[in-house]
């Protein structure tokens, strides 16, 4: 990650908070829609700064995350690259979109991890039954708007 | 011009990356060296897990520190209660162990032996629904290897399968991908429990619908396979289906390990060292290992039967010395492989009259 002039222990900050949530123990119930919470730190920071936070910095939390779920090397890092990729795309129109329209996008991008992410557990020989492995994506679309406005207003404060 | 400078380049390092990815997770599905770079990079993990275990830690030292004394005595009490129970087994432990050892002389079978145990702390759980492992506070540096065994208070919990110098990953048994070699309790009746990825539920799989099991069975490691040592508790038998558009029974089993609220657990060394005499010397031990040879195997046992019984070494000894466990660690498939060959024919002769 390239350290900016400002604030960058915000953005550490934030990552930290998002691995810690989900490596967090839940119970059996809510196990199946824990949020993807680094993915949407990602997702927040590429929108907001993309010029410090990019597909290198996603590609280095997917490997991490993967080593936390013990899930194949690389999965969680190509679907994190993936999604950084896309929302540097799309970064300036989803800084314009009300918020009910970002967290579709949201919705979408998260989506698109899982499926990724799910293929190649399918190739690594686990399949699941139901679709409720994608619950995570609709319940981070859901928290989205708080997630967001809680991040603008600590970077407003302390980034710039 | 800077903007598109930026996206251009990141459109080069998405297409990097992504090779990147692809070829690590060819590489881990194809070639065995990958666990060993897991393991290294589990160094990076490792302080993350144990922040998230902080909270964990400073509640229970805060309940720990706040308890009141009234509920303090009440668990002492409850404790020494406890503690003259099982002395009380220990002491009809030793009894029957010798009577065990001086049987099986009768037999001419070569002598079981006692593992020796480290206790771990879990610090996490496997956040991904679709796998159950747990990852616990003592690593390589602790000579935890993988394939080992780990208990709780109740029973088998799984094995290790990935070692980092200061954690370790145990696949639990209710995990999909695995599976354990049992036998029923009271009759022997082996079988092998597959996990379902549900948790608290085991199944047998290929049990024959005129097989002797039945509800409340409790089933214990049979040995067999090398990986888990004989004897302890796996689960209990819960529902036993006769279906007659099956063509096997259908049995389920509910694991006699707390898979999901064990915070202390305990990993299994095979020991070279005989149940009864814990000073039986090291070359002897070595002979009744490399035995499926009956003579010197009975041998050791003999000479380990003549001396007084004891209490069974080290069950209760978490941390032995660390150059004794790496002796033992290395010579660990022989003696895996060895102990199991030995002592299931016994286990068979024992339970057919």
């Amino acid at each position: 990650m390239r350290q900016g002039p400002k604030g960058g222990w915000l953005i550490l900050l934030s990552l930290l908070l998002a691995f810690m949530l989900s490596a967090i123990p839940l119970p059996e119930m809510l196990q199946w829609g824990r949020p993807e919470w680094v993915a949407m730190a990602l997702i927040y920071w590429v929108m907001a700064l993309p010029e410090r936070v990019g597909v290198k910095t996603a590609w280095i939390c997917g490997l991490l995350l993967d080593l936390l779920q013990s899930s194949p090397l690389g999965a969680n890092a190509i679907g994190l690259t993936v999604v950084a990729y896309l929302t540097t795309l799309l970064h300036q129109r989803l800084r314009n979109f009300p918020l009910i329209q970002q967290s579709f996008v949201v919705l979408m991008l998260i989506g698109i991890l899982q499926m990724v992410r799910h293929w190649l557990q399918q190739w690594q020989g686990g399949a699941a039954e139901s679709l409720i492995f994608m619950l995570p994506s609709l319940i981070s679309a859901l928290l989205w708007p708080w997630w967001f406005v809680v991040h603008r207003d600590l970077r407003r404060i302390f980034v710039s | 011009m800077r903007s598109i400078f930026r996206s251009s380049s990141s459109k080069w390092w998405f297409w990097v990356l992504v090779c990147l990815s692809l070829s690590l997770l060819v590489a881990d599905r194809y070639w065995s060296g990958m666990s060993q770079v897991r393991s290294w990079l589990t160094v990076f993990t490792a302080p993350l897990q144990w922040v998230v275990d902080v909270p964990n830690q400073v509640w229970s030292a805060a309940d720990r520190t706040l308890a009141n004394r009234e509920q303090l005595q009440q668990d002492n009490d409850r404790l020494r209660t406890q503690v003259l129970f099982l002395e009380r087994q220990v002491q009809k432990m030793a009894s029957t162990t010798a009577e065990n050892i001086r049987l099986r002389e009768l037999l001419n079978a070569s002598q079981r032996l006692d593992e020796r145990v480290l206790l771990a702390d879990l610090i996490g759980v496997n956040p991904d629904p679709f796998q159950h492992q747990i990852v616990l506070n003592k690593g390589s540096n602790d000579n935890v290897y993988v394939g080992q065994a780990v208990l709780d208070a109740g029973g088998i919990m799984g094995q290790v399968v990935e070692v980092g110098p200061y954690t370790s990953r145990v696949l639990l048994i209710t995990d999909a991908a695995h599976a354990i070699p049992v036998q029923v309790n009271r009759n022997g009746l082996r079988a092998i429990a597959f996990g379902e990825g549900v948790p608290g539920v085991l199944s047998l799989e290929h049990v024959p619908d005129t097989a002797d099991i039945a509800k409340g069975d409790l089933l214990i490691s049979s040995g067999l396979g090398g990986r888990f040592p004989y004897g302890y508790p796996v689960g209990e038998v819960t529902e036993v289906i006769h279906d007659p558009g099956e063509p096997f029974a259908l049995v389920k089993v509910k694991p006699s390990a707390q898979l999901d609220r064990s915070r202390h657990v305990l990993l299994l060394f095979p020991s070279p060292q005989p149940l009864v005499d814990p000073a039986a010397v090291p070359a002897e031990g070595a002979d009744a290992q490399a035995g499926s040879v009956p003579a010197p195997a009975s041998n050791a046992a003999a000479n380990a039967g003549t001396s007084t019984p004891q209490k069974p070494a080290a069950t209760a000894a978490p941390a032995p010395s660390p150059d004794a466990r790496k002796q033992d660690n290395k010579p660990k498939p022989a003696a895996g492989n060895a102990h199991t060959s030995a002592a299931t024919p016994a286990a068979k002769k024992v339970a057919t009259p």
